[in-house]
């Protein structure tokens, strides 16, 4: 974890609603995919979380969805720099991966999942990708994830492109997979939770406070006890998921 | 820009407040918190608490509300493992923030932790607005917090500091009564309570409906009410609510604080008590103070 200032090298829209921003400066702290940054905004009390989508050394990208006052006023950013906390959260452990790993990321649960996938290819995995949306207009980063060597399947919701259906739909037809992985809004979650054949881990979102741990904001109930998704999490093992509500 | 607090020296009166820096070793891979005068731990039961359900935290205009429900691993794990875990990193006396359901878990608490030589003082919260049946009860009548401070006097010798609540008619009143019963200090003001509204949903942002307000907006008001409280009593008041650079603490000070507490600038800024510190110097040269001991109360 650190503070640092990042210049903004690009912001730029992929949805009418998804924007992609990249940022430069030091990545040293990110040591996982699905991680995420804390970015101060001019006017705004609290920071917002947004995962990381990629880094490589000096730039990390951010992909976002424009949901509130926040996120807009990011979306109006042209240039300058922001204020981010950076390297928070535990991530995604690629150890477990096997040999055929899936990828499986509704709506801006996507981004996360593509420096996941990135790196689980270079480690030589064979990497599927199931990349669900309400409608074909929605759709952003499907080239991306084919360009990495990923085998692609997308699913909308209204049938406009791919598989007619939510991402579980698509995971009936998927060819074997030795693990998964998965982010993405939480009834989503809990659908791929009942439908998997196999071991697996989720990446969770809660309000938070600090997104470092000092507040306790972001906490959750799990088999293995209280965990604060900005910490502990956002990444949680299937076998400690405790569903709750 | 040393002080005292209770008979205890404080290199500086920069004070991490209760809740928002944890059990203090997670922040020193921040910065080095030895350079603290020193902080208040997260607020601690007899029990091990979960706290309330999320969605815990709502933003506000230059501030937030919290409903975290004062989640905390219980006195035993705090003794067993924060502790020890902070004695590696940080080497000063460390304040102990109790919260109880009864009059004797306080005594209880206050007997357990005051009896660890790391503490030096403990932070009796008869405030949170969190907790249904708890803390507000006892800090919102002047006869509850006498009794809890009576309990608490009885178990220890560490100096005891109240912690009061804003949401009272007359701070002051209930700040005499834990006097007249045996505190060392005052600490205040906890948060205000508050509560923020989903357009969309049309339902309360946090799921406990309403939690505590803090942040620079309740400045003014905490200020107004450590000037109150400070005039009203003669035993040392800890101020806190808003604080976010060094003029804000030398403008507690003048108002009657003899160290001052910050809290939710912490939650944006890790390192934001390392930078009041670190800016205090330039803030007193600007002001032309020599001492800070000597600005305590200085506003008329």
């Amino acid at each position: 974890m650190t503070q640092g200032i990042y210049t903004i090298l690009e912001n730029r829209p992929l949805t009418a609603s998804v924007r992609l921003m990249r940022l430069g400066g030091d990545t040293a702290a990110i040591t996982r995919p699905g991680q995420f940054v804390n970015i101060r905004l001019e006017g705004r009390f609290l920071r917002r979380p947004i995962s990381v989508c990629d880094w490589r050394d000096g730039e990390i990208t951010l992909v976002y969805k424009v949901v509130g006052a926040g996120t807009a006023q990011m979306a109006a950013m042209r240039d300058g720099t922001l204020d981010l906390l950076v390297g928070l959260g535990n991530g995604y452990d690629t150890a477990d991966a096997g040999e055929a790993p899936l990828l499986i990321g509704g709506g801006v649960g996507v981004p996360p999942l593509y420096g996941l996938a990135r790196r689980l290819i270079d480690a030589g995995r064979r990497v599927s990708v199931i990349l669900g949306f309400n409608t074909a207009a929605e759709i952003f980063y499907e080239k991306e994830f084919a360009a990495l060597g990923a085998a692609v399947t997308v699913a909308t919701a209204d049938g406009s492109a791919g598989v007619r259906g939510f991402v579980t739909d698509a995971m009936k037809r998927t060819a074997p997979y030795t693990y998964f992985y998965t982010c993405g809004p939480e009834p989503m979650l809990r659908a791929v939770y009942a439908a998997a054949a196999s071991e697996g881990q989720f990446s969770f979102e809660e309000r938070m406070g600090c997104g470092f741990g000092a507040c306790m904001g972001c906490s959750c109930r799990t088999v293995t006890g209280y965990k604060r998704i900005c910490r502990e999490g956002p990444v949680l093992r299937k076998e400690e998921i405790l569903w709750e509500k | 820009m040393n002080v005292s607090l209770c008979g205890i020296g404080l290199d500086n009166p920069v004070i991490p407040a209760s809740g928002t820096f944890g059990y203090g070793w997670e922040f020193a891979q921040w910065y080095d918190i030895n350079l603290l005068g020193t902080f208040s731990t997260k607020g601690t039961t007899r029990e091990a608490r979960f706290g309330n359900p999320t969605p815990r935290i709502a933003e506000c205009t230059a501030g937030m509300i919290n409903a975290v429900g004062l989640q905390n691993p219980g006195v035993r794990a705090v003794i067993d493992e924060e502790l020890p875990r902070l004695r590696a990193c940080f080497h000063k006396p460390v304040m102990a923030n109790i919260s109880g359901f009864s009059v004797e878990e306080y005594a209880e608490l206050a007997a357990l932790l005051g009896a660890e030589e790391q503490i030096g003082w403990l932070e009796v919260n008869v405030s949170c607005p969190n907790v249904h049946g708890g803390g507000m009860s006892f800090g919102t009548s002047p006869a509850a917090a006498a009794a809890v401070t009576r309990a608490v006097r009885a178990a220890t010798a560490k100096p005891i500091l109240i912690k009061l609540s804003p949401n009272v008619t007359d701070v002051t009143e209930i700040a005499r009564a834990c006097e007249a019963a045996g505190a060392d200090g005052i600490s205040l003001i906890n948060t205000l309570l508050g509560m923020r509204i989903d357009l969309r949903t049309r339902r309360p942002v946090i799921a406990n409906r309403m939690g505590g307000f803090s942040g620079p907006a309740v400045f003014p008001v905490a200020l107004r009410m450590v000037y109150q409280t400070a005039r009203a009593v003669k035993i040392p008041v800890v101020g806190m609510g808003g604080v976010t650079t060094a003029e804000d603490v030398i403008e507690m000070m003048l108002a009657g604080a003899a160290a001052v507490e910050v809290g939710a600038a912490n939650l944006v800024n890790p390192c934001a008590c390392r930078d009041i510190i670190e800016s205090l110097p330039a803030a007193m040269e600007k002001y032309r103070i020599q001492s800070l001991e000597e600005i305590i109360g200085g506003c008329e």
